[in-house]
């Protein structure tokens, strides 16, 4: 280890940082837009050309915008509660390969932060660790929607955690390893998503719970509840949890790609490797253009049944799944 | 081997800058007049009673305890996926034991009624 690597892995962290805050930026430009065409309207396209510069002017009208703290509510934890629900989502995708590595001013560079190899442990844990500041978030606020929003919001992620859970072992049989370069490397020639398509559609339907996204929104069901667990937040601190629910939807697409789609894997990208992002982000990309799709199309499902449809029948196929894919691993295996 | 995980931390503590920093900004630009009505809990428009944070429905204690249950069974998963083509049958055999006590453990609570929300 020298003074070189430090650097390195400091300008490697502050790039991903600076990639998620600004993807994040422009995902939610993109939903509008997306959302207002399939709405047959036009649209945010006022500020920059095709409306490029509207989520610079919500941040600057965000920054300038009366910070309120209910009365009564818990100040500590209500201000740190967007801090925690933010952190994860940021260091998520500290474990994905971008690519294998290139040479960059006579520096042979890894495309990744880190290679650890329990790559997907590291996933799962730090997943976890979002639902305390959503739970924080709308017990501090002191106000009743708030906190049905909060819980409800912890029970669909906790419950919903199990499925994708247990979908991303399917992945892991297959390559067998938890380190995620192994999981892309052993998709060279065939996707997960076609050997696994029941743990490839139970884990996008897992994290569409998980992000709190259409039609498992019930946490922000704006008719019932306001605006859920974020209810009393204002200024850059509901900027904080928007930020966080976002960058969660890129990281889970860029974890959804990366463990079943190929990740960084396509044409040519052996003797070129500054293809892998290209086609990583390319499969991003796609996958965040069908959530917005899902939210355009899709009516929200009544709570009950969002906790049935996730123990009832999302954790017993991806159980079953896990079975059926173990007993094909054993009898594939050559001795 | 812990040198590994180095560049997560690095990466951890800038996370954690990023998120004061935001709040900060917020706290550092935006306006602060504060009145009464402003600070009382937001309740579309009707005048808030009772306590904020009041008693949890016992469901929610349900569902957590049932998902600590299950999520660290979805652990041994992730580490007997690692090792199944090591193993074989033998492990096969051993995790579908264990993968079937669960499954009579989930069949219990569903009869149970603990997964039903009326």
């Amino acid at each position: 280890m020298d003074a070189g690597m430090i650097w390195e892995w400091i300008i490697k962290s502050i790039f991903l940082i600076l990639f998620m805050t600004g993807g994040f930026a422009y995902v939610t430009l993109l939903e509008r837009r997306v959302l207002a065409r399939m709405q047959v309207r036009i649209g945010p396209n006022r500020v920059g050309k095709f409306g490029l510069l509207q989520p610079i002017a919500d941040a600057v009208k965000l920054i300038f915008k009366e910070e309120l703290i209910p009365a009564g509510a818990d100040k500590l934890m209500f201000i740190v509660a967007p801090v925690i629900t933010v952190i994860p989502a940021l260091i998520i995708t500290g474990v994905i390969p971008w690519g294998t590595s290139i040479n960059l001013f006579g520096r042979e560079i890894a495309l990744s932060i880190a290679n650890v190899n329990v790559g997907v442990l590291y996933i799962m844990a730090v997943t976890s660790i979002s639902v305390y500041g959503i739970t924080l978030a709308g017990w501090s606020s002191n106000n009743k929607y708030a906190m049905f929003g909060g819980l409800r919001s912890t029970a669909q992620m906790i419950s919903y955690e199990l499925a994708l859970g247990l979908s991303l072992v399917g992945p892991i049989l297959l390559a067998g390893s938890m380190n995620v370069m192994d999981i892309v490397q052993a998709q060279k020639t065939l996707p997960f998503a076609l050997l696994q398509p029941a743990g490839f559609i139970v884990y996008f339907m897992a994290t569409l719970a998980e992000i709190n996204r259409a039609p498992f929104d019930m946490p922000e069901a704006e008719q019932e509840l306001t605006a859920g667990y974020h209810t009393e937040y204002s200024s850059m601190k509901f900027a904080l949890f928007f930020m966080a629910e976002y960058i969660k939807m890129i990281a889970v697409a860029m974890i959804g790609s990366t463990m079943f789609l190929g990740g960084f894997q396509g044409p040519f990208v052996d003797q070129l490797p500054w293809l892998g992002p290209v086609y990583l982000f390319g499969k991003v990309i796609v996958w965040l253009f069908v959530d917005i799709w899902i939210r355009a199309t899709l009516p929200r499902i009544r709570y009950d049944k969002l906790m049935a449809l996730g123990w009832k029948v999302m954790y017993p196929i991806a159980l079953l799944n896990v079975f059926i894919t173990g007993i094909l691993v054993v009898l594939t295996t050559k001795r | 081997m812990l040198q590994a995980y180095l560049p997560l931390l690095i990466l951890l503590v800038f996370a954690v800058l990023i998120g004061f920093l935001v709040v900060a900004i917020g706290h550092v630009f935006g306006p602060k007049r504060p009145t009464a009505r402003k600070a009382a809990p937001y309740e579309s428009g009707m005048v808030p009673y009772g306590p904020g944070t009041r008693r949890i429905s016992v469901r929610y204690y349900l569902v957590a305890v049932l998902f600590i249950l299950f999520d660290i069974e979805t652990i041994f998963f992730l580490l007997w996926a690692v090792v199944l083509r090591d193993l074989g049958v033998f492990g096969l055999v051993e995790m579908f034991l264990f993968m079937g006590t669960l499954a009579v453990g989930l069949i219990y609570a569903w009869k149970k009624g603990a997964l039903e929300w009326e």
